[in-house]
Formats: C-alpha cells, sequence, structure tokens
C-alpha cells in the first residue's frame, strides 16, 4: 500500500460534474486532486480528426466505455430471480477516462421542470395522495428549479448551448419550449441549423396542435467562448457525436470547455488509471480520511484528503459507499435504509419512419432535432391517463452511422437479398423518431451489492433489480401514440411504432441515464445526501451526479448533473469551508 | 512539445510504488504526426483465425445473408469473411473486453449474453457442428448446398432448430448477421466494404467532416465521392 | 543532483501531487524580486532556452539546435560553480554585448548577444539582479555537438568581426517615442531578428534584409516587413498587438516556434509595450519580393491542382472549409494569410506532416491543435494539398515538389 500525501479535495471519478467541482474549487486555492480510472483524452490527440469518426471503433466496440471486464454490474428483475452479469454493454454505456460520459454524449442538454424538482407533492396536491401507487416511491428533491436556475444558467454558458429561449424571465417566447422554468437569460447559442426531417416534423408536430422547438443542444451552432475563457468551434454536422469524442472542439465536453483553463492551475492535478475502490472513515464512522485506489499495475494506494467528493458515475457512486460501508443500505423488504433506494432509469419508446424525400441522415448533430414537450411532466393533466410523468417526444437527427442506426421496415425481411434492397431503398429515407420518457422510483426497484460475483478489484458487482411499473408502460406508450399522430402526420410512405418492452432488458440500448441510489433530500430517512449533496452521516462527504435524482425525470440528465455540481461547488465554497460540518442538520 | 507536457504532467500514470530515487524521465508521448495510429489491430493481416473448412462456411453463409444480386455485389465480394477474420484475432474475438468470469448461467432473454465463448470460441465451436447438421440434412458441407438449402440451414439457426450441442444457435446466427452487417458496413480498413460496397449501396459517404453547406440543401444528393478514414481508396493509406 | 528532476518527481512520486510545471505562470511570478529584470526576462524570452522541460528554472542544458550542431544552454542560476553566481556585473555585461563568458572564452552566437548588445546598461544590470534572486542549481556541464570549424570557439572572434554590430540602441529621430521603444524590444532584448533575420551561411544575420523571414528548425519564420501577402503589410497595429498578446488576431495564429514565444513572453508583456512593436514594425518598408514565382494566368486551383483539391477536401474541409475559410477565431482560413503565402512554405509543409498547436494563453487558453497528416499523406500529397492551399481562393505562391516535403518529413521524424 502506497500512502500519499493528503490533498485538500479528492475528487473520485473525473467526468462532468469532477471537473466542475474541480474549476469551481480551485478558484478557493484548495489543492484538488482527481482520482480518475480511465486514461487521459484530448480533443486534439485521441478525438483527432482522423480516426475519430469510426463506428466499429467508437459505437460498437465500446472504446470510450466502461469495460465490463474490469467492473460492470449484475441485473434481474425482481427479487425472485437469479441476478446474472452484465457480460458485455448494451443497455447502457457509462463512460471511463478523463471527461467521463460527457465525451461521449450527444450534447442534448435540458433543464428539468419546475414540476420535476416537486413532484410529490405537486401530484398530492393536484391529484391526491391516492393517485400516487402503494409501491410507488417517489419524493421532492429538496431543491427547487428558483434554487438551481442561477447553476443551470452557469452549466449553458460553460457548455455554449444552443438553443431556443421558450420563457425568458416569466415571459413566453416565440419559437422556445413554452412549457419550460423561466431562465434568467437566453440560450448563449443560437438553434442548430435546421435539416429536413426537423422541418418536417416540425410541419407536422404544429399539424396536430403540438408546439415544437429546437432542441437544446450542446453542441455550438457558431464559434464561442465559455464561461471559462475557453474557445469552441462550431459544429460541422459531421454526424459522430453521439458516443464518439469531437474532433473540432464543438461538443461539449470537459475537454472543450473547462480543462483547458483547468489543467494550467499548479492547485490541480488529476491521476489516472487510478481505481478507486474504498472510502476509508474514522473510527468514529462519521468522517471520510482517505481513500483507497489502484493503479494499472495493480498496486494499492491510499490517498487521504480533507474532503473526499465521489463523483464517478451515477451507479459507481452507489457501488463505492455500498462497499466502503457508508450510510444504511437500502432494504426493500422493509423499506428502510437509504443506500440504493430509488433507482430508476428512463422509459424510452420510438416510431419509424420512411420518407418520401432524401433525408441525408448522415448529416447530423448529436442534439440536432425539433422537440414537442407537451407530454412531458406537469405540462398536461394527468388527471384522465392515470399515470405519473412524461416525457418528450424528439426528431433527433445524429448522424444514422450505417452499422448501428439504419432503419428498415419491420415486414422487410432481416436478412438475405430483401433486406438488401430494403437497405437500399430506406437508408436515405427512413429514421427513427424517438420518445424519452420519465422513470419513477419504486419500492422493489433499488442497488445492492451482489453476492455471487466480483470485478477485477475483488469488490462484490453491484446488482441493478429493475423492471418496468405499469404507470411507466402507460406513461410511455401514451406518449408513442402522441409520436405516432405526428408520424402520421409527416405523411411517410411508411410509419411503424416500436413501443416500450413489457419487460426491462439489458440488451438493447436504450439510455446512459442510470439515475439513483444515493439521493438527495430533506430526510436522512429517505435519502443518501442532503440538498446539497453532502452526505448525512459524513458531512466531509459529498456525492454529486445522477445517483442523487430521487426518480428521473422525462429530459436527459447531463443538464441538471451540471447544474447540481454548481450548486453543490458554491455550497461548498460559499458555507462549507467557512464553517465545515454539515449544511443542514438532520 | 510543451502542450504534450502540461497535458502529461497533469495526468500522471503512476508507475508503482514511490519510486524517489533513480526516477528517469517519464517517456513523452511522442509529438508526430506519425503517432497518430489507428484502433488496436485494424491492419492485422486477414488468414489468421479461421481454418480452410471455416473460410468455406462463412463465406458462403455470408454470401447468402447480403448475397450478389441485381443490386450489386454482396458481403462476399465486400471482403466480410476477412473483416471477421481480423476481428476474431484481435480483442473482440478474445471478448477482452467482456466480463468473462464465473459462475456460469442460463439466465432470462432480457439478461444478455450468459456463455462462456468469446466470440472466436463461439465460431470455432460451431461451425463444425453446423457444417455436421447440413451433411446430416443434405448430404454435403454448408458450402457445398445449393442457395435455397444454404437459405433453410441460416433460417433454422435463426429459429433455433438446429442442436448445437451447448451452443445456442440463435445467439451463433445473431452473432454471424451482426459481425456480416459490421463488415459491410464498417470502414473498409477493417477489411470489410472494399470499394465500398457496403456504403455505395446505402449511400453512405464516409466519415466527411463538414456538412455545414449541405445540411439546409433539402432532399438533394450529397455531392462528393464516397471516402474512407484512410482516403478514397478505402485500404490504402 | 539537486533539483534536475524535481518536476518529474514531483508527479511521478507519491509524496506531491501538485506540479509546478516548471515555467507555468504562477511559478513565474512567485519569484518576483525584482520586477523590472523579471519583466525584461520575459520580454527576452530567457527561459525559453534556459530552461528544460524537466528541468530547474533558468539551470540551462537545454539542447538549442542550430544548423551547425547542438549548443546547451547555460546554467544562468546564481550557483558559484555552475551557474554565473561568481560572475561580477563587468563580466556580465560583457557577456550580453560581445558574447564573452567570464573565463573569457567566446558564448556561440545561438546566444543573441548580437541583440542583447542593443540593451542599456541599466536594463542589463536589472536581468542580473533579477537573476540573483533566484534560487541556485547545481548543474552539470555539457560538451556542445558542433561540427568544425564552429566546434573551434577562437573562431567565433572572426565570426563577431563580421557579424556583430556592438553598442547600445540609439533611438532613431525619424521615429515617434512609442516607435522608438517599439524598436528598441524588436532589436535589442525581444530579439526578433535572430529568427526573422535571414542569415548568412555562417549563421550571422544579414542586416541588410532584417526580417525577411528565415528558414530554421524546420519551420519558417514569417517576414515581419510591410510586404502585404507574406508580410505583415496587411496587419493593423491593433492586429498585431493581438497577436502578441493572446497567440490570435482571428486570422493568424501563433505555432510551431511562435507558440513558446507567445505563451512564455509576448502574452505576459505590458499593453503599452506590444502597442509600441506594433508601431515599430509597421515602419518597416516592404522587404524584396521573395515572393510567388507562381503562374500569374489565373486557373482555378481546382483544375491547376487536381490531386491537392482532392486531399484538401478530403482532409480539411472540417475545419478550414470548403473555401479556406476557417472559423472566425477558432480555425485559421487560409485564403490571404501570410503562412500561408510565405515565400518559403516549410512551416505550411510542416505543419501538415506534424501538425501544430496554436499558443495557450489567459486570453485564449484552450490551444487548439492540427493534428498532422504524415501517417496518412505521401510526400506526393503533401506536396498537392499545400500547392493548392497556396494557389487557391485567389492566393497566389510558389509551388512545392515531393523532395522538399521528402526533407522536412525526414528532418521531423521522430525516429
Amino acid at each position: 500500500m502506497v500512502k500519499h500525501r493528503s490533498a485538500d479535495v479528492v475528487l473520485v471519478g473525473f467526468g462532468q460534474s469532477a471537473s466542475l467541482l474541480a474549476q469551481e474549487l480551485t478558484e478557493t486555492g484548495l489543492e484538488v486532486l482527481a482520482l480518475e480510472r480511465g486514461g487521459p483524452r484530448r480533443t486534439s490527440e485521441e478525438f483527432a480528426i482522423p480516426w475519430v469518426q469510426d463506428e466499429l471503433r467508437f459505437a460498437i466496440r465500446n472504446e470510450l466505455f466502461e469495460q465490463p471486464h474490469r467492473t460492470t454490474v449484475s441485473f434481474r428483475h425482481n427479487a425472485r430471480q437469479r441476478s446474472l452479469p452484465m457480460r458485455h454493454l448494451g443497455s447502457f454505456n457509462p463512460g471511463t477516462g478523463v471527461g467521463g460520459a460527457a465525451v461521449h454524449w450527444n450534447g442534448q442538454h435540458w433543464r428539468f421542470l419546475p414540476h420535476d424538482f416537486e413532484l410529490r407533492s405537486r401530484t398530492v396536491e393536484q391529484y391526491g395522495a391516492g393517485f400516487i401507487p402503494d409501491d410507488m416511491t417517489i419524493q421532492d428533491w429538496g431543491v427547487t428549479y428558483a434554487e438551481l436556475e442561477p447553476w443551470y444558467d452557469k452549466f449553458d454558458y460553460i457548455c455554449g448551448v444552443s438553443g431556443q429561449a421558450g420563457n425568458l424571465r416569466g415571459e413566453i417566447q416565440a419559437g422556445g419550449n413554452p412549457f419550460e422554468g423561466p431562465r434568467s437569460r437566453p440560450y448563449p447559442l443560437p438553434p442548430l441549423k435546421r435539416d429536413l426531417l426537423s422541418t418536417m416534423f416540425d410541419r407536422a408536430a404544429i399539424e396536430v396542435g403540438d408546439h415544437p422547438f429546437p432542441g437544446p443542444a450542446s453542441n455550438t451552432s457558431k464559434p464561442y467562448k465559455n464561461a471559462y475563457g475557453v474557445q469552441m468551434g462550431a459544429c460541422t454536422y459531421c454526424g459522430f457525436c453521439e458516443w464518439h469524442g469531437c474532433g473540432n472542439y464543438s461538443k461539449a465536453s470537459p475537454q472543450t470547455t473547462i480543462l483547458p483553463v483547468l489543467l494550467e492551475k499548479p492547485n490541480f492535478a488529476c491521476r489516472t488509471h487510478a481505481a478507486v475502490t474504498r472510502i476509508n472513515l474514522d473510527s468514529t464512522g462519521t468522517r471520510a480520511v482517505s481513500v483507497n485506489y489502484v493503479d494499472m499495475q495493480g498496486e494499492e494506494h491510499e490517498q487521504p484528503g480533507d474532503l473526499i467528493i465521489v463523483s464517478a458515475y451515477a451507479t459507481h457512486n452507489v457501488h463505492l459507499l455500498l462497499v466502503s460501508g457508508i450510510g444504511r443500505p437500502y432494504d426493500p423488504r422493509s423499506g428502510k435504509g437509504v443506500v440504493g433506494r430509488n433507482y430508476a432509469y428512463q422509459t424510452v419508446s420510438s416510431v419509424d419512419v420512411f420518407t418520401h424525400e432524401n433525408l441525408n441522415p448522415f448529416m447530423g448533430a448529436g442534439a440536432l432535432g425539433q422537440i414537442v414537450d407537451d407530454y412531458n411532466s406537469g405540462n398536461f393533466d394527468h388527471g384522465r391517463h392515470g399515470f405519473i410523468g412524461g416525457g418528450y417526444i424528439a426528431s433527433w437527427t445524429t448522424g444514422q452511422r450505417p452499422i448501428g442506426q439504419m432503419v428498415i421496415p419491420h415486414d422487410a425481411p432481416g436478412w438475405g437479398s430483401g433486406w438488401k434492397r430494403a437497405a437500399k431503398e430506406n437508408y436515405l429515407r427512413g429514421t427513427s423518431l424517438a420518445t424519452h420518457g420519465s422513470s419513477m422510483a419504486y419500492r422493489d426497484a433499488y442497488l445492492d451489492l451482489d453476492p455471487a460475483y466480483r470485478d477485477v478489484y475483488g469488490n462484490p458487482l453491484l446488482r441493478v433489480t429493475f423492471d418496468f411499473h405499469e404507470n411507466d408502460l402507460k406513461m410511455s406508450d401514451f406518449l408513442t401514440r402522441q409520436l405516432t399522430a405526428i408520424a402520421r402526420a409527416m405523411k411517410p410512405r411508411a410509419y411503424h411504432a416500436n413501443p416500450v418492452a413489457r419487460h426491462y432488458s439489458i440488451v438493447p440500448y436504450q439510455t446512459t441515464h442510470n439515475t439513483g441510489g444515493a439521493i438527495m433530500g430533506n430526510d436522512p430517512e429517505t435519502s443518501v445526501v442532503n440538498r446539497y449533496l453532502q452526505c448525512w452521516d459524513v458531512p466531509n462527504l459529498f456525492v454529486v451526479g445522477a445517483s442523487a435524482f430521487p426518480q428521473n425525470a422525462g429530459y436527459n440528465p447531463n443538464g441538471t448533473v451540471g447544474a447540481l455540481s454548481l450548486w453543490a461547488a458554491d455550497a461548498i465554497r460559499s458555507r462549507y469551508l467557512k464553517s465545515p460540518g454539515p449544511l443542514v442538520q438532520a | 512539445m510543451p502542450n504534450n507536457r502540461r497535458e502529461f504532467l497533469k495526468y500522471s500514470l503512476l508507475a508503482g510504488g514511490a519510486a524517489l530515487s533513480g526516477c528517469a524521465r517519464p517517456t513523452l508521448p511522442d509529438d508526430s504526426g506519425d503517432r497518430l495510429v489507428g484502433p488496436p489491430g485494424y491492419d492485422v493481416p486477414a488468414g489468421h483465425f479461421f481454418t480452410a473448412a471455416e473460410r468455406e462456411l462463412v463465406d458462403a453463409a455470408v454470401g447468402r445473408l447480403i448475397p450478389a444480386d441485381e443490386l450489386g455485389p454482396g458481403a462476399l465480394e465486400a471482403g466480410v469473411r476477412e473483416f471477421i477474420d481480423r476481428q476474431l484475432s484481435g480483442p473482440y474475438g478474445r471478448a477482452e473486453r467482456w466480463y468473462m468470469s464465473g459462475p456460469w448461467h442460463d439466465g432470462s432473454e432480457e439478461q444478455g449474453y450468459q456463455m462462456r465463448y468469446s466470440p472466436a470460441e463461439l465460431y470455432r465451436h460451431c461451425i463444425p457442428r453446423v457444417d455436421a447438421w447440413c451433411r446430416d440434412r443434405y448430404g454435403g458441407n454448408f458450402a457445398e448446398l445449393r442457395a435455397a438449402q444454404q437459405d433453410e440451414t441460416l433460417s433454422a439457426l435463426e429459429n433455433g432448430a438446429i442442436d448445437l450441442g451447448v451452443f445456442d444457435p440463435r445467439d451463433f446466427f445473431r452473432m454471424l448477421w451482426q459481425n456480416a452487417r459490421e463488415g459491410f458496413l464498417a470502414d473498409p480498413m477493417y477489411g470489410g466494404n472494399q470499394q465500398f460496397i457496403g456504403w455505395k449501396l446505402i449511400g453512405f459517404p464516409g466519415p466527411r467532416y463538414n456538412y455545414a453547406r449541405y445540411i439546409t440543401q433539402y432532399g438533394k444528393p450529397y455531392p462528393l465521392p464516397t471516402t474512407g478514414l484512410l482516403g478514397r481508396g478505402g485500404t490504402s493509406v | 543532483m539537486r533539483g534536475r528532476y524535481i518536476v518529474a518527481l514531483a508527479v511521478l512520486t507519491a509524496g506531491a501531487f501538485i506540479c509546478p510545471a516548471a515555467g507555468s505562470r504562477p511559478r513565474l511570478d512567485s519569484w518576483a524580486q525584482n520586477a523590472r529584470g523579471r519583466y525584461l526576462v520575459i520580454v527576452g524570452d530567457c527561459a525559453a532556452c534556459h530552461t528544460t522541460e524537466w528541468g530547474e528554472p533558468f539551470a540551462g542544458d537545454k539542447p538549442v539546435p542550430t544548423p551547425f550542431g547542438t549548443v546547451y544552454s547555460a546554467n544562468i542560476t546564481p550557483d558559484e560553480e555552475t551557474g554565473i553566481g561568481a560572475w561580477t556585473d563587468a563580466e556580465f555585461l560583457r557577456a550580453m554585448r560581445h558574447g564573452i563568458s567570464a573565463d573569457g572564452s567566446r558564448l556561440y552566437p545561438a546566444f543573441p548577444y548580437p541583440w542583447f548588445t542593443r540593451v542599456t546598461r541599466e536594463d542589463l544590470l536589472a536581468i542580473r539582479a533579477y537573476l540573483d534572486t533566484l534560487e541556485p542549481v547545481h548543474s552539470v556541464e555539457r560538451e556542445n555537438e558542433l561540427a568544425w570549424p564552429m566546434s573551434w570557439r577562437f573562431l567565433v572572434s572572426g565570426w563577431n568581426l563580421l557579424y556583430l554590430d556592438s553598442g547600445a540602441f540609439e533611438p532613431d529621430p525619424e521615429l515617434t517615442a512609442e516607435q522608438n521603444r517599439g524598436a528598441y524590444l524588436v532589436q535589442g532584448p525581444g530579439h526578433c531578428g535572430a529568427c526573422h533575420t535571414p542569415k548568412s551561411w555562417m549563421g550571422g544575420p544579414q542586416r541588410d534584409q532584417a526580417y525577411a523571414g528565415n528558414a530554421l528548425q524546420n519551420w519558417f519564420a514569417a517576414k515581419l516587413d510591410g510586404d502585404e501577402t507574406s508580410g505583415l503589410g496587411a496587419w493593423s497595429e491593433q492586429d498585431i498587438v493581438e497577436y502578441l498578446r493572446t497567440g490570435s488576431n482571428g486570422f493568424a495564429f501563433a505555432g510551431g516556434l511562435m507558440q513558446e514565444v507567445v505563451e512564455k513572453s509576448t502574452s505576459r508583456m505590458r499593453q503599452s509595450d506590444l502597442e509600441a512593436i506594433a508601431a515599430y514594425l509597421k515602419t518597416l518598408p516592404p522587404g524584396e519580393d521573395t515572393g510567388g514565382d507562381g503562374d500569374d494566368t489565373a486557373v482555378a486551383a481546382a483544375e491547376q491542382f487536381p490531386e491537392g483539391h482532392r486531399v484538401y477536401v478530403d482532409n480539411c474541409i472540417g475545419c478550414h472549409g470548403y473555401e479556406g475559410e476557417g472559423l472566425p477565431d477558432v480555425f485559421p482560413p487560409l485564403d490571404g494569410r501570410a503562412t500561408v503565402l510565405s515565400p518559403n512554405a516549410t512551416s505550411l509543409i510542416h505543419a501538415v506532416l506534424r501538425g501544430i498547436s496554436e499558443a495557450s494563453t489567459e486570453a485564449r487558453p484552450t490551444r487548439i491543435r492540427m493534428p498532422g497528416f504524415a501517417w496518412k499523406l505521401s510526400d506526393e500529397q503533401v506536396a498537392a494539398v499545400v500547392n493548392y492551399v497556396r494557389n487557391a481562393w485567389g492566393n497566389h505562391a510558389s509551388t512545392v515538389d515531393a523532395s522538399a516535403v521528402a526533407e522536412i518529413r525526414e528532418a521531423t521524424s521522430a525516429g
């Protein structure tokens, strides 16, 4: 065991949350050290244009993602089933390496709605407590949209988000999302160029009475200098955002928005290939003193720190708490305990459309598209539908990679000459429209440690016990019907709905939006961290990321992950450092 | 190369223990254009994995999955077998990044792949069993059958109707079809999609870097010729 | 051996994780003892030669390539034995003005005393005073690796007869006070001509062609004279200031050897001094027309250089655009710009082969980097694309052939 000199702040993981926290906390003069299990990644080297646009290498062989041979999860639908390991990636693609999943994300940059943060109390208020199913364990977040807005705003201006505001300080703006929470400023950049599919979707959505608007994109529509002074390029619509790194500085990632200034700071450093395996507490169990990590050679190290911030991918945050014995593990039988509680995901479906027009679908950007948000969150009356939640409907034009994203009519042969003909006839004239729905929390959906399988470091795997519930299936089918109406109005040659499967499967890709397990809240009986993401039981430990979401909203999480990170960083700077200790009395 | 130095300093790779003495300068990454090498194994020469018998079956099978027909050449002509051979020789074939520790149990469909075999092992074990099944049923190896018989065999595999012992025929079919499409539609530097046969069939122009001036030209065909990561020749650097 | 590997060790060892990268901004500032001397050391970019990547600041031992071989820079910390701690002020002045070491031996003119001789006594002593505040570092001596005849130090005196024009700067009565300040900085401590003025076969500055551009280390230090296309004729004073302060003025980017000059020196200079430099440079007349033996007939470049056009479209449009328009303030445009149109295409070829980083400064921290294409493009293809961009979009410059590319490929090859 190699023992290191103590750092003021130790960050576990060096992705989106950690780079924001590091940038903000180094401003106070603190010495900040990030420990990253993967390798260094630079726009100019690893994402250099000659190699990066390679579907096989990145999207199919998963070069930038978590490597299951090191660590994975096990999965089962319910407590009666035997959990089995996820042997290769499928349903979700957590990142590894500097920048984390914010390197290979699309840039679909959302704010959650005011309603989302107060979901339980607003639902009770509007529909009565009886509207919430008995086994649904949704909660308010303990923080409101209004409180987070300055941090959403700051994150927008760090990422250079392209979009059209729909609500500026309470004034509804033409062309934007009329349902969104009030913004203090417009988007830093105008929307991306609109492709043919977006115009077709837009027209059809208006025709059926919806309110389409350009998707908020962390793909720059123009050259941009961000809030930290970092320069970004402008998107060229090359079609290789999703699951790839960006070679021309135009998709927001830690590399393109933060690291050029952060890496210059003498009070910051990152150790790569440092896989954290445990957080060590002192004998009282109320103070974190250090973390253990394993380097490339398998050597174990101990890194002490005054303030320890767990800022890895959501599932890893929860895993680290569980293997370190921090917080009371959740017990689904009694409903007591908190760590692992309220794991949620996302509920998605699609409608394939086959158009008369040549869509040139290979031209695209990770977050290029038109959106309908009429059926999300509290934007519509749920009373007559009998479910909680909702989601957005989108015509994303992300590049239609030939191996993985080509759509052919469902009645075409699966292989042979018939497949070939269908591929030839439909690649340029076919695409998939999406619904992106919320995922509520349930008593029997949770994370704990697997009794049988271990990772390469010897820790038990994280066990995911999860299946879709009636509420979310109903919600998703409702969204699918709305989307189908739009698809029909596009007057395509053909269309075909792919509703959400009745049971969750870990095989096909859905979203990398795993949430919960170390949720935030105002009551230590039902949350792991307080409203500032500070661990109730261990005040010098913060747990930052989507692991804090009490349930998942109908949006992609990264905008909220960024805002929460900045909110937590501010609480540490303005309050914790002045008086280290619990920021909220239990 | 101050740019690299600075980043290297920040991204220190910890080499073992506290080597306080005798520490030489860390080796810096070479800053020249030459170090932008391709993905691991892309230039592995073909012919390393499959045996002659395996080659015959794979050629015949991918030739039926994506046949040459009136729409043009198919997987065989595109070099898909060579692609699969290289892939199986490399990290993918060895399931290098997969979680391959026991205990081993069958699971539900939704729990995904639960076999203890890597893709390379799956091919190695399944191909002779498929040939045996063909000999038994049609009196010849798969490659020797008529096209219609080959199609029947592939359908039987797809539907789980061929007994491959401990191997699930549907897993093998899924892998073969996935790899065939990969080989037909991946960059030609991996050995398949030769002369951009796959990309030209569907109309994908390859990795072009800038569509900013074309994306608003609705419905118009993209004018530039197909290219690959290594250039318009597809395989030549 | 104290110190040599401190920086590396700080990174690699268990104990310390804060790594004071040599020459990084905060550390340099923390040595503030003598503001004037420290500032002049920045203006003179002394660290560029006297601080190695992994070494202690100003401890020397950095290999400085010259056309005649490699010279290792001196330790200029106040170490009594291996640095200049034992030198008297008079010895220091003699070294700076005449290139003579304290022991009487001749210094090689890789050390730019032909420029430092213009620096005032007051400024030279301020530099000395500042250097005296540094932490002394004991270093090893290292033999230079020079080919004959330059390996004979005494021959340098003959070189000095030919090329050393001693004497402090004298203001030009024709120029304004600001222009004279700029002239002093350019000709004296900034020693711009050390790179930007052509050299004779003996490596001496050809003062009659001052700032006409010069090839060194497989780059071409650009023309700084008033030439409209390949010099600074088309730049405003504000453009020059912006370039020196931030590393870019939106259409020209500091890369190659200039990357370090901007990062370590000009980006940290006073605004008034940058303005003075710009004011002086704008007084330089266009030099001899060395550019363009290109064909005057207007033929579309795509037809004239079809292979170059093809290579360009397949590899370059992602950043530089279909028409070489670049992206304002991010990716350099290639139409009508000095680096592209320089009479000497060395820098352009070098950049295409090996890539090029822009300078990272407070104002522009990103350090955008163009990847190299040596792995992908043949010498013929590089020549073709270079010729295309030098003659497309209204550009007009001489062509290069594959052998010129081959030479630079060889000279810059890591192996």
